[in-house]
């Protein structure tokens, strides 16, 4: 960001925080970046006189006397060709030893697209992942998370995902990344020859937290820039937003604001459906897709912030463990793509709702056989034929590792439902149980 | 409210996100609305508390570059609509700007649209004659709009009679024509034009009187009709964890209903869903006129992003241009999705105006709130002796899915039918995810709903329908036996009512939103099926061992399922019921 030279002014500062300090001024306008100390702050409370900032380093060192420039205007990013191939921090300020990007400044968090103005999502994302692709398909257009305990490679998922996707263009935020996985996005990204269709935004764990709340909304202007402008398909990667929302509450904390549910403020869903709304699909072609993730505190859903964002997002991916083939899953209960429904069937084989869901209904029948042998009963056959049949659905359709084509996936199903099942146990339309059963 | 010649004005002396504090010599009253300059533009507010000369002002949009002695205009006028023909098939945002008369793909600040078509010609019959006596609410005249009789009426807002000094002859207007001059008993005169104003916080009362809904609001839905009916006229909330179904159930719902008039509020959720509805229904044909659905709808827009204050403004919106059109004798029906948007909006401006809070945090009047909302529904007659009426049915989004959240509890209160959405159904893939047990329709014990049932679709209705809820019931009961005991440690006959119990699930509750047949089931067909379901639960079947009695009964869950996705009474639909007959028959004890 860079900023017209008004004259900085000292100020007599009456209150600091960890986040937010206090001044007295009368010219400060709502959500203005002002320079405090040279640290970058904003504007976040006008009351008579008395102006708060919000300071994105932290209040470290800055003195009662500081020395404060007000810009007079909100953050923005100079967005332009220049951003492809491009290491920014939160700032949009080269974190790659590169020259400072050019180009035409917007204000970030900017205003909302008119809903009339959309196209419906129509598009799909083929991922290879049958966990995804043939339960949860994407579309261009739509906004969801991976849901993840810490330890789950959901880094890994999200990159493999968006080498696969056929984008124009990836934006990469990084909120809270540990160095170690920026480094992962970086060699995988070179690897693949794609760095010229990436543009990422980083703040590392060793950054400042508040900085945090800018990488968001830096990443989704330039995906404006992109889907807008240029009309490019444009896949937005977020990767913490639970470390996003952990910001939030520290800011709304030292402003002594009433938290709600988790500690986290009373706004944390409108502040989190701002950025998700974002995911758009234009008329003109151009799109905004965004895959984020949330990572959850021993799988707990009911926590604000996942819980949260499950009524924003389009639905979300769940990883999980399966022990019994040592492998990670796109677990099929608790995922969901909302916008699945646009193209299976459609832009798929016809068969494809019916077959995913009697897939999914056998899995869980599965599961209450394993409850009734945890108990202690007997399996009769059809327990018995659940269980082995989940075994092999898991391995050979659920797990994260399996790269095959939609038409291979549906045609696996059928194999399974054919060599564990009879006819009339998968409820499936009768014509096409006989297209595509397989003798 | 004052009248006052010159222009009320203001001046911004703080700004917490939307809220936004000002002092003004001039006298303000609460709910007023004002414009506050940021330049060239000008932002709507709302006045929502006033401490001494401290007025507070939620601000319905960004409050971006805003500074301390920047100008507000006050209004003297509350918030309002505009009311009059060429409001179906548009949609609004929360303040009733026409979404597509703004040009720009971003929502710019600062400005507005017209709510009407002003370049539009209407086609007016008069229904009464000059020189009559009218008063507020009575129709003047008629305009078609799409498939609907759009009543012009006597202004809402004019109290006492008037005499039709003036009435024009049948022909084509504009929005803007005179098309009658009332004239008070004082000897004033009073313009009618195609539309009027009115503020969206008042009920907008044009009716005799309401009485208690008597008649069943078919829908389409099996589980809703069939086993928890809502009333024409009536109240109804559908809470739920996220993914559990509420939209794609009010959707649904939405597209087959019996309603004239379908509004929906869109509060504080996606965009990509109201597209789904813009896109959707213009192509699909209301199953009751057999003209596009796109024709009957309204859709109220303030979605996810757009600003929290403007969230609240859309539903009383949305209410009031309902209470409209059931005062032309329509039958109004209101989505709203999700009042728990709303409730968190409340919620955002009571903690900055740092108000005590209540339960969560919630504002304390906030079951009061819901209340009043809600009493806006109702079925009501017309001074004319015409009926009309506002089914009203919103979601809740209980946070963490916890339904002894305040909001939930709230709404409990108010509304009469409860849809809980449950996610266990909702992870089963049990579509619509309506818990059968847990849900109610407190319609079903009024004794004029009854009377309604008996005689529009059996005398044995009422009956039925019990008898399917107690299987249910004991279906589950015995399942949790079975869970408990074992498939061995039951006697063989729990497992046949488990799967009785399961073939209701199956055939009548589970319904695929999806397919264009499944999704659609008018009342005759469900009597159909609720018969046929029934008579299963009543034969006796003799069955060897438990595994039989699984086999047996998915094999018939599959036909009838069959059944579900063929055309009603069609050659195949047919077929079927002689193959299912052929099944029943193999195992069933005459
Ligand atoms: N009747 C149905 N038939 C088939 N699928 C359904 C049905 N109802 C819901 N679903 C599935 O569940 C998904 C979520 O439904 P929906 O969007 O209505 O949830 P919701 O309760 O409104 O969630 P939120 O609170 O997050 O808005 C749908 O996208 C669809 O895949
Ligand atoms: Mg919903």
């Amino acid at each position: 960001m860079e900023y017209k030279a008004f004259q900085p002014i000292f100020y007599n500062i009456t209150r600091i925080n960890k986040a937010t300090c206090e001044l007295q001024c009368h010219m400060a306008s709502y959500d203005e970046m002002a320079i405090i100390n040279g640290k970058l702050a904003q504007v976040v409370k006008i009351v008579g006189d008395q102006v708060t900032l919000q300071v994105f380093s932290g209040t470290e060192g800055i003195p009662t006397d500081a020395e404060v420039l007000f810009t007079g205007e909100p953050p923005i990013l100079k967005v332009s060709e220049d951003l492809a191939g491009r290491f920014l921090n939160a700032y949009g300020k080269p974190i790659d030893n590169g020259p400072e990007v050019q180009g035409e400044p917007r204000m970030i968090g900017g205003p909302s697209i008119n809903p009339t103005k959309r196209e419906r999502p129509s598009e799909l994302i083929l991922t290879g992942i049958a966990g995804i692709d043939l339960n949860n398909t994407l579309v261009t257009g739509q906004k969801i998370p991976f849901f993840a305990d810490p330890e789950q490679p959901f880094n890994q998922v999200m990159a493999d995902v968006a080498l696969r996707a056929k984008a124009d263009r990836i934006i990469l935020g990084g909120i809270g990344l540990q160095h170690d996985d920026y480094l992962f996005f970086k060699n995988i990204f070179e690897n693949a020859g794609a760095i010229d269709r990436i543009v990422s935004f980083i703040n590392t764990t060793e950054d400042p937290s508040v900085e945090r709340l800018l990488i968001p909304d830096m990443a989704l202007t330039a995906a404006e820039y992109f889907a807008i402008d240029r009309n490019e398909k444009v896949l937005v990667l977020l990767t913490d937003l639970t470390l996003y929302c952990d910001a939030l509450s520290i800011v709304s904390n030292n402003m002594d604001q009433i938290s709600s549910k988790d500690n986290m403020p009373a706004s944390l869903y409108s502040d989190l459906a701002r950025l998700y709304e974002k995911a758009v699909q234009f008329p003109a072609g151009g799109s905004i897709t965004i895959i984020a993730v949330t990572t959850l505190s021993g799988g707990d859903i009911t926590h604000a912030i996942p819980d949260n964002t499950g009524y924003i997002t389009e639905g979300q991916l769940f990883l999980r463990r399966d022990a019994e083939i040592g492998k990670t899953i796109v677990d099929p209960f608790r995922s969901l793509s909302r916008l699945k429904q646009l193209v299976i069937g459609k832009k798929t084989r016809e068969d494809h709702p019916q077959v995913m869901n009697t897939a999914v209904r056998l899995y869980s029948d599965s599961a209450n056989a394993r409850t009734k042998l945890e108990n202690g009963f007997d399996l009769n056959d059809y327990d018995k034929r659940c269980l082995s049949y989940a075994k092999e659905y898991s391995e050979k359709l659920l797990a994260i590792d399996v790269n095959v084509d939609i038409e291979d996936m549906l045609n696996t199903s059928w194999s399974l439902f054919s060599r564990y099942f009879k006819k009339e146990e998968l409820a499936i339309r009768q014509d096409l149980v006989d297209k595509y059963w397989k003798d | 409210m004052t009248t006052t010649s010159t222009i009320k004005k203001g001046t911004v002396t703080g700004i917490i996100s939307n809220l936004v504090m000002a002092v003004s010599d001039a006298p303000v009253a609460q709910n007023e609305i004002c414009y506050i300059s940021i330049g060239e533009e000008q932002l709507l507010g709302e006045i929502i508390k006033v401490i001494g000369k401290d007025i507070f002002i939620q601000c319905f949009e960004s409050t971006r570059g805003m500074k301390v002695g920047n100008t507000i205009r006050f209004t003297d006028e509350m918030l309002e609509v505009t009311l009059g023909p060429g409001m179906l098939s548009k949609i609004y945002d929360g303040l009733q700007n026409d979404l597509k008369k703004f040009d720009s793909l971003l929502i710019k600040r600062g400005k507005r649209s017209e709510a009407l078509d002003t370049s539009s010609r209407w086609h007016f019959v008069p229904l009464v004659e000059q020189g009559k006596t009218v008063s507020a609410g009575d129709w003047l005249g008629e305009v078609k709009e799409n498939a609907i009789p759009h009543r012009i009426m006597v202004p809402f807002k004019l109290s006492g009679r008037y005499k039709i000094k003036k009435l024009v002859d049948e022909g084509d207007f504009g929005i803007d024509d005179v098309l009658a001059i009332l004239e008070s008993e004082e000897g004033e005169n009073i313009d009618v034009k195609l539309w009027q104003k009115w503020p969206v916080k008042k009920p907008l009362k044009g009716y005799v009187e309401k009485v208690r809904p008597f008649a069943m609001l078919e829908t389409g839905v099996r589980i809703i009709d069939t086993l928890i009916p809502i009333a024409e006229g009536g109240t109804g909330f559908i809470p739920g964890p996220f993914g559990t179904g509420k939209t794609v159930l009010q959707h649904a719902i939405s597209k087959q209903a019996d309603a004239d008039v379908i509004i929906f509020a869109a509060c504080g959720e996606r965009a990509n869903e109201i597209v789904d509805v813009f896109t959707e229904f213009p192509e699909l044909d209301d199953p009751h006129t057999g003209r596009k659905l796109m024709e009957r709808t309204i859709i109220i827009a303030n979605t996810s992003n757009m600003p929290v204050a403007a969230r609240e403004a859309s539903v009383y919106t949305a209410m009031t241009i309902a209470e409209y059109f059931r005062n032309m004798g329509l039958k109004v029906l209101i989505l709203a999705d999700s009042t728990s948007r709303w409730a968190q909006a409340l919620r955002e401006m009571s903690n900055r105006l740092e108000e005590l809070p209540g339960p969560d945090a919630f504002p304390m009047d906030l079951t009061a709130v819901i209340a009043n909302f809600y009493a806006r529904a109702g079925y009501v007659f017309l001074t004319n002796g015409s009926t009309g009426s506002i089914t009203f049915l919103g979601t809740v989004s209980p946070s963490g899915g916890n339904l002894k959240e305040p909001v939930t509890e709230a709404t409990k209160k108010s509304a009469r039918c409860f849809y809980a959405l449950s996610q266990k159904r909702a992870d089963q893939k049990r579509y619509p995810a309506v818990d059968p047990t847990e849900s109610y329709s407190k319609y079903l014990e009024y004794p004029e709903m009854q009377n309604y049932l008996h005689e529009h679709i059996s005398a044995l209705w009422i009956d039925m329908v019990t008898r399917t809820k107690d299987i249910l019931l004991r279906g589950r009961e015995v399942h949790d036996q079975i869970n408990i005991l074992g498939d061995d440690g039951v006697p063989l006959d729990y497992h046949v009512q488990f799967w009785k119990a399961e073939v209701i699930d199956f055939v009548i509750l589970q319904q695929d939103a999806f397919d264009t047949i499944d999704a659609m089931t008018p009342i005759v067909r469900q009597k159909y099926m609720l018969q046929l379901v029934l008579q299963i639960c009543q034969m006796e079947f003799d069955f060897k061992d438990f595994e039989e009695v699984a086999g047996f009964f998915k094999r018939i869950i599959n036909k009838l399922k069959q059944l579900n996705y063929s055309t009603y009474e069609s050659e195949q639909f047919k077929k079927i019921v002689e193959e299912y007959t052929l099944i029943i028959n193999e195992k069933r004890i005459a």
